[in-house]
């Protein structure tokens, strides 16, 4: 037994890696959901979810229970295969891609391996391309849910989302040229790691200053990809019900909506390690106060938390919200009292941090931006995005040659 | 057998299969996926060759490009399921006879030369993504920028046939 355990080590560390993110991401896409619910709600002045436990906060559950328990009719004449495998498809894509993503800099050890936080290992040489290459794929699962479905707004929609996804592809890979040729690399580790060549630097270092068109173009085309609003026109509800998706039922629209979710993830993820530095701290390298910044929002938020659940309405609240409190508390306090622990958690901290306001400006967008014209779509994707992402390639390697000219840079 | 034998012998199967399929396929969307079946198992076999970047762009530009243009296409038309007429049901047996005929050919050129045959995975220079763009931007740059010129006129060409057929 433990020589099984030994010889497969590398095995079994991937095998409880998968789970365990498959686990995080789940449970992730269901607060994601709540989050939403909740922020939209804010912005337009009613309270959202807040019936099913304190603040709403087990209405994923609900919501995720009720998926299960649907009823889940076929419709007649449509492709059996097909319309089984689409769901999957989108779903198995969309959880592929956050496993190439990795989440911090240094390895834990533990039992004698170094274990990398993410899946892919970090020496990946074509991390960026294995990410396009899933998303590339990722297309199938909306077209051929709209082929398969045999109705005529499934159709439309999976004609419309395939049609925008070529358009928005060819401008989402232009776009992070600039920022390859910046760093000399696919990997997303050294993609980080160029950007933190001055440590000084801090928040300047990024590759945001330069790339700033770049990111422009790869924002608006990956909330393109991930078919969001206001990109949301395969499933336009006023044209076309529910769009490719309109007749999936239970837990098979479930996958569709996970797969949606996880990619907002995904994108999230490759926005801030492309452009915002990924793990790297936006403060300069020398000012080490600012590590107990984890603490220093944990500890009051924990605070505030059980402070705000003691007064809770119903008896339940006040048992779990102090409880959640006081967990958030105690991580705070971990973080100060051992350092080693608090140095660890510093990259993660931050990439979460970062990949969190992406996930609010996504929810943002959504409260506040009208969806586009069919038209005006294919029009700002060809006409706009398109050559202002080529010619940023043309522009930043014309710097990189003069850096080299004139500075003598290597 | 070692692990990247099994996965080899994983990937050429379906690969096969997928190809196989591509043909038995009664409709045209079951036919493209079994095509992107083929794809991606390719690209399997790139990765176990040590070809990262030969096998991502497999995926991006076959997989992922081409495929879901043809996809689109057999969604937009409405392709139907593919008839028969008496011709294409002739054109199997001579079909058969050339498969057969392809399969004995490549079969007997690889048994005559196993010696040269790469069996390990690639490394270095070549399999790495600066090996490749060294390759084709100074070795072979004159082929590469006329092939792009090829593509040029071709996409000019489908521009000036769109815009004729509309006016």
């Amino acid at each position: 037994m433990t020589s099984l355990l030994s010889t497969n080590a590398e095995l079994i560390i991937t095998l409880v890696k998968i789970l365990l993110l498959l686990f995080i991401v789940l449970t992730v896409n269901a607060y994601l959901t709540w989050f939403e619910r909740k922020v939209v709600a804010h912005m337009q002045s009613r309270w959202g979810p807040h019936r099913v436990g304190p603040h709403g906060l087990l209405q994923p559950l609900a919501d995720g229970l009720k998926f299960l328990f649907k009823e889940d009719p076929t419709p007649a004449g449509a492709d059996k295969l097909v319309y089984y495998l689409a769901p999957l498809l989108a779903l198995a894509l969309a959880l592929t891609s956050i496993a190439l993503i990795p989440f911090g800099p240094d390895p834990i050890r533990l039992f004698g391996h170094d274990i990398y936080l993410g899946i892919a290992p970090p020496d990946v040489n074509i991390g960026i391309l294995g990410l396009f290459a899933v998303t590339a794929l990722g297309v199938y699962g909306v077209a051929l849910a709209g082929w398969s479905s045999n109705s005529k707004y499934p159709l439309l929609g999976g004609l419309r989302s395939s049609a925008q996804m070529i358009s928005y592809e060819l401008a989402l890979t232009m776009s992070v040229v600039g920022v390859l040729l910046m760093a000399g690399s696919f990997n997303l580790k050294k993609i980080i790691e160029a950007q933190a060549h001055h440590p000084e630097w801090g928040i300047f270092g990024w590759n945001v200053w330069p790339q700033i068109v770049g990111f422009f173009c790869f924002f608006v085309a990956a909330v393109a990809e991930t078919n969001r609003v206001p990109f949301d026109l395969p499933e336009a509800e006023s044209e076309l019900v529910a769009g490719f998706h309109t007749e999936y039922s239970s837990f098979k629209f479930a996958m569709f909506f996970i797969a949606e979710y996880t990619s907002m993830i995904t994108v999230s993820c490759l926005c801030s390690i492309m452009f915002f530095g990924g793990w790297l701290s936006p403060f300069p390298a020398s000012w080490t106060f600012t590590h107990h910044l984890p603490s220093a929002i944990l500890i009051p938020f924990g605070l505030w938390v059980i402070w705000d659940g003691i007064r809770y309405e119903t008896i339940f609240g006040r048992i779990i919200l102090p409880g959640v409190g006081t967990v958030i508390t105690a991580l705070g306090v971990i973080f100060v009292l051992f350092p080693s622990v608090n140095e660890f958690i510093q990259g993660p901290f931050w990439l979460l941090s970062k990949i969190f306001v992406f996930l609010f400006i996504y929810v943002w967008m959504r409260g506040t931006l009208p969806r586009f014209r069919y038209d005006q779509l294919m029009a700002f994707g060809w006409k706009l995005l398109l050559p202002l992402s080529i010619v940023n390639v043309i522009v930043t390697s014309f710097m990189i040659l003069a850096k080299m000219q004139w500075w003598g840079a290597k | 057998m070692t692990a990247p034998l099994a996965v080899f012998f994983a990937l050429a199967t379906l690969a096969v299969i997928g190809a196989v399929s591509l043909i038995v396929q009664k409709h045209p969307i079951h036919s493209a996926l079994s095509l992107i079946v083929v794809m991606i198992a390719l690209a399997g076999l790139y990765l176990l060759l040590g070809a990262e970047f030969v096998a991502a762009v497999q995926i991006i530009v076959y997989g992922g490009a081409i495929m879901v243009l043809f996809v689109f296409v057999i969604m937009l038309l409405n392709a139907g399921v593919e008839e028969h007429t008496s011709i294409s049901k002739m054109a199997g047996a001579p079909g058969l006879l050339l498969v057969v005929a392809l399969a004995g050919f490549v079969a007997a050129t690889i048994a005559r030369s196993t010696a040269s045959i790469q069996t390990t995975p690639q490394t270095g220079e070549l399999a790495s993504t600066t090996g490749i763009s060294n390759m084709i931007f100074k070795d072979f740059v004159y082929p590469f920028e006329l092939t792009s010129f090829l593509i040029l006129v071709a996409v000019l060409g489908a521009t000036v046939l769109a815009q004729r057929e509309k006016s």
